[in-house]
């Protein structure tokens, strides 16, 4: 997805975890994740730089979609499908 | 040649399951050996981790690691000379774990948690609260306790604690995809 379309997609759920260092943004996620439906969207925000490269492994080990990431000043708005 | 064909079927399936059970799970066994806390803290960040990906968890403690799962609040009577000397010269617990390099006599350790702090990195305390959380299974050799001369009663409070011999770890280990030493 372009960041135009990240940008525009609507979210279930906000998950913010920024702050946090290893493995506290995948914990955040992996907590939020169970309160939202298949097919619902949630958001990852983290201000911690190995999150962009971990969030895309965690969903490909746990079957949701990853749809990309914007940057922002450091922090790292990351977007899946459950 | 219906019968036949059966029993090939048969015969499949048979050595389907046999490969089935032999298979790896996803299930991560870690030894934890050191009773550094840097090292420590790399196998309870692994640990957590792990959970996050939802793969289970088998942690053996021993040796050095052992004594990370002390707590330091608690007291036990009636121990032999040996073993009041070696829990006395042993930590009592994560809270007091040292580096295994740039100790320099605790104030690297010291100098590492301030960072830790600063830098927002969960302490150990919260990891191991954390891992019980998340269902991170604890196993502890028993002969490694015995040997230091631990009583159960000294240990950490822990929801999945277990004290085990290498045949549990061995067991563990041998359905895991993952096997570290740490």
């Amino acid at each position: 997805m372009t960041i135009e379309e990240l940008k525009a997609l609507k979210s279930d759920k906000v998950v913010d975890a920024r702050g946090t260092a290893c493995p506290g943004p995948l914990l955040a996620a992996k907590k939020a994740v169970a309160d939202i439906q298949p097919g619902q969207i949630m958001e990852v925000l983290s201000s911690d730089e190995g999150t962009k490269n971990d969030i895309p492994k965690w969903c490909k080990k746990m079957n949701y979609e990853f749809y990309g990431s914007i940057d922002e000043d450091g922090i790292y708005r990351l977007f899946l499908k459950k | 040649m219906p019968t036949d064909l059966e029993k090939q079927v048969q015969n499949l399936q048979d050595q389907l399951n046999q490969l089935k059970s032999t298979q790896a799970k996803d299930q991560i066994s870690i030894i934890v050996f050191s009773g550094d806390l840097d090292k420590i803290l790399a196998s309870m960040i692994i640990a957590t981790g792990a959970r996050a990906m939802d793969i289970e968890v088998k942690m053996f403690f021993t040796f050095w690691g052992t004594t990370m799962l002390r707590d330091k609040n608690k007291t036990v009577k009636g121990k032999d000379f040996m073993s009041k000397m070696f829990g006395f010269m042993l930590p009592k617990g994560s809270s007091q774990l040292k580096l295994s390099k740039l100790n320099m006599s605790g104030m690297g350790t010291a100098m590492l948690k301030g960072l830790m702090k600063k830098k927002n990195v969960a302490s150990l305390e919260e990891m191991i609260k954390t891992a019980g959380e998340l269902g991170v299974h604890i196993n502890i050799c028993q002969m490694s306790m015995d040997l230091m001369g631990f009583k159960k009663e000294e240990m950490i409070d822990y929801p999945n604690l277990t004290y085990c011999g290498v045949g549990t770890y061995l067991s563990d280990a041998g359905e895991s995809r993952i096997q570290l030493f740490i």
